[in-house]
């Protein structure tokens, strides 16, 4: 199960080929109402996302509710039909005739969830579930259990005593640990982990993230890590894509976007994190307001309603995401905003 | 700081709650002892499970009938544990209040926020309706709800999470409460409306002058809004302290876990230090220390009796060993 990189016989790029590379991908919802149920407006969910994960890294999405970070999710597992764009998983464009199904997508993209307990079948157990995808995929009886029991002593839990256990009988966290090996039985390269660890307690939550970061390390797996809490998508991420109502407002390495945040949006989050430290606790306000509603979202920027520095351009086109204007972090790092200005404002603490 | 001559608002003694049930025995809270004087915020930091929420409720005669709740607790004086329905009634709301994690599920959606503020204000101080919405436009414009005389007309499913949380606050600030109990209302939140929702109930304290009790679990939180720091595991206070001294010196190795386990800033690259296991079953305690089974440094006398170690700065840990591991 743990073949290095090189020889994985599923590598067909190579290691300068993204696993996955997303472009200009777009789910709008339509609202309906009034008398005859005609669309009224339009939830603009995820609107021309793109961004690639590299092999062996893990790209963390981080924003606040409804920013669209797991329609994203959802959208890359074909849980939901996306109305534009395209996947492209290592090499293979994704449900397209020169490219790879979507059911063979999804052996090799994995997904665990937030909550621990919806997402198992109450009437199956332990073993039953972890097994039940590779006995749909083919594999005997015989051997989809002793991959399920192997799973489990991996994910910490002693097969002995757990395998025949039901998901009421057991703890969050151990529940999630099921989750994450349900997740691995069909051995898959990319695992979306959204929001996996939010619903834990915290000593439970360490677990959980100090297991997912030896797993990676063991199978070589890449992550897409999905998360609201800015400590932990700093912890686990390599890179990381901050999102708005929808909308990439930034990206790029973990240190460049926590160290020199440039977006106004991206400094507003990180000084919304409380300190940790009672002598140093916040005293100014960040941001005002809740985000905006998701339907039919402001024109332009669509961070300018709550903006220090918005100026009437902001309102007429939506910024390109580009190199921050100073130029002066690498090429990865890059930015959606129109006004130097407001790349550039100082101010920022780190908790 | 602890002892100033001024009386505490509130104080509570050995509060215990039981929940039985056929055959089982649940010992939720076993024993929390605590003051609080005006003006001042204790936390209630602990996981789930912990028992935080049930004292809370327990405080204010919320928890079903088959709880068995034992202890004493006093509000201005008065001891208020068993007092009748209507007694009890009449306090809440009026000089004890409380905030719930769920706006949603604590507003009533068939009334307008207005309608909700100007009831509670009529049925404890008795004045007309008039008198009593134009207090209730005054609390909105209290808690920052913009354009507050458009907001009073709306229905609670007509505003944003944060608002929400917001008109929950002046709805439980409407009496000008001495107390107000917190549970856990910024878990729901996002985190730029969190921090807003910090800095308000710091603010309303400094002008209103209460004294909170804030329920969390999250340690940031804490961290913000706290004056001293209760650490909560399996129904006991196992530390208690200012909030510094618990953050920065803790002496229980539970609070040491707890806060090593979180993961803040710069910790990149490092393996997290967590804590083994899971909390204890509250329907089967281990005699001793609840926390002995997950500690590293349990020693026999963790299963026998726990004492309470006191430092000449007012700390407490009820741990064996607090003495021996306290650092210097």
């Amino acid at each position: 199960m743990s073949a290095s990189l090189e020889q994985d016989p599923r590598d067909r790029g190579g290691p300068a080929q993204p696993l996955l590379i997303v472009d200009n991908l777009r789910k709008h919802f339509p609202v309906r109402g009034g008398l005859l149920n005609r669309q009224v407006a339009t939830v603009q969910a995820v609107d021309d996302v793109s961004f690639s994960v590299r092999k062996g890294e893990t790209l963390g999405i981080v924003g606040e509710s409804g920013c669209g970070k797991s329609t994203t999710a959802r959208l890359l597992m074909r849980l939901m039909e996306p109305d534009a764009g395209s996947v492209i998983f290592d090499g293979d464009p994704v449900g397209d005739r020169r490219g790879i199904s979507v059911s063979d997508m999804r052996r090799q993209m994995q997904m665990v969830f937030q909550d621990s307990y919806t997402s198992l079948n109450p009437r199956m157990t332990m073993a039953e579930s972890i097994a039940y995808a590779p006995r749909m995929h083919g594999l005997g009886r015989k051997e989809a259990y002793d991959r399920a029991e192997d799973l489990l002593s991996r994910v910490g839990l002693n097969p002995r005593q757990y395998a025949r256990r039901y998901p009421h009988e057991l703890s969050g966290g151990q529940r999630q640990r099921v989750n994450i090996a349900r997740a691995l039985a069909l051995e898959p390269r990319l695992v979306i982990l959204d929001e996996a660890v939010a619903a834990l307690d915290k000593s439970v939550e360490a677990q959980v993230l100090n297991l997912l970061t030896d797993l990676k390390q063991s199978l070589n797996l890449t992550y897409l890590f999905i998360s609201h809490d800015l400590n932990v998508v700093e912890y686990m991420s390599d890179r990381v894509m901050v999102m708005y109502l929808g909308r990439v407002v930034e990206a790029g390495p973990v240190d460049a976007i926590y160290r020199r945040p440039r977006h106004p949006y991206t400094r507003a989050l990180f000084a919304s994190k409380p300190t940790l430290d009672p002598d140093r606790r916040t005293t100014q306000m960040p941001l005002t307001g809740d985000p905006p509603n998701p339907i039919d979202p402001p024109s332009g920027c669509r961070f300018r309603t709550r903006c220090a520095f918005a100026q009437p351009r902001c309102s007429e086109s939506l910024p390109p995401l580009a190199a921050p204007f100073d130029g002066d972090t690498d090429a990865s790092h890059v930015v959606a905003c129109h006004i130097p200005e407001a790349q550039s404002a100082m101010a920022v603490h780190h908790g | 700081m602890a002892d100033t001559a001024s009386t505490p608002v509130l104080r509570v003694e050995d509060l215990t709650v039981r929940f039985t049930r056929r055959n089982t025995d649940v010992a939720a809270v076993n024993g929390v002892d605590f003051s609080l004087k005006a003006g001042e915020t204790l936390t209630i930091l602990g996981e789930s499970g912990s028992g935080k929420s049930v004292s809370l409720k327990a405080l204010m005669g919320l928890l079903p009938a088959y709880a068995g709740i034992s202890g004493k607790v006093w509000l201005n004086g008065q001891e208020i544990l068993g007092l009748p329905a209507a007694a009890l009634a009449k306090l809440r709301g009026g000089a004890v209040s409380m905030i719930f994690q769920e706006p949603m599920a604590a507003l009533d959606p068939v009334y307008t926020i207005g309608e909700q503020i100007a009831e509670t204000i009529v049925q404890h101080e008795g004045c007309d309706n008039r008198t009593a919405m134009k207090r209730a436009l005054g609390l909105l414009e209290q808690v920052k709800i913009p354009s507050a005389e458009r907001r009073l007309k709306n229905f609670p499913h007509e505003m944003s999470g944060g608002m929400r949380q917001r008109a929950m606050i002046a709805l439980a600030l409407a009496c000008k409460p001495g107390v107000l109990l917190a549970d856990e209302p910024t878990t729901a939140l996002d985190v730029t409306v969190q921090i807003q929702i910090l800095l308000l109930l710091r603010q309303l304290q400094e002008e209103l002058g209460m004294a909170i009790v804030f329920v969390t679990h999250d340690v940031g939180a804490a961290a913000e809004i706290s004056d001293r720091i209760a650490v909560m595991y399996a129904g006991r206070f196992v530390e208690t302290g200012t909030t510094r001294q618990v953050m920065r010196q803790p002496m229980h190795p539970y609070t040491r876990g707890l806060l090593s386990s979180t993961v803040h800033g710069g910790m990149r690259g490092r393996a997290l230090e967590t804590i083994p296991g899971s909390p204890p079953n509250l329907a089967e305690l281990p005699p001793g220390c609840a926390f002995a089974p997950r500690c590293r440094y349990a020693a026999d006398a963790c299963r026998r009796d726990i004492p309470v170690v006191t430092t000449e700065t007012g700390a407490m840990a009820r741990c064996v060993r607090a003495a021996e591991l306290m650092p210097a």
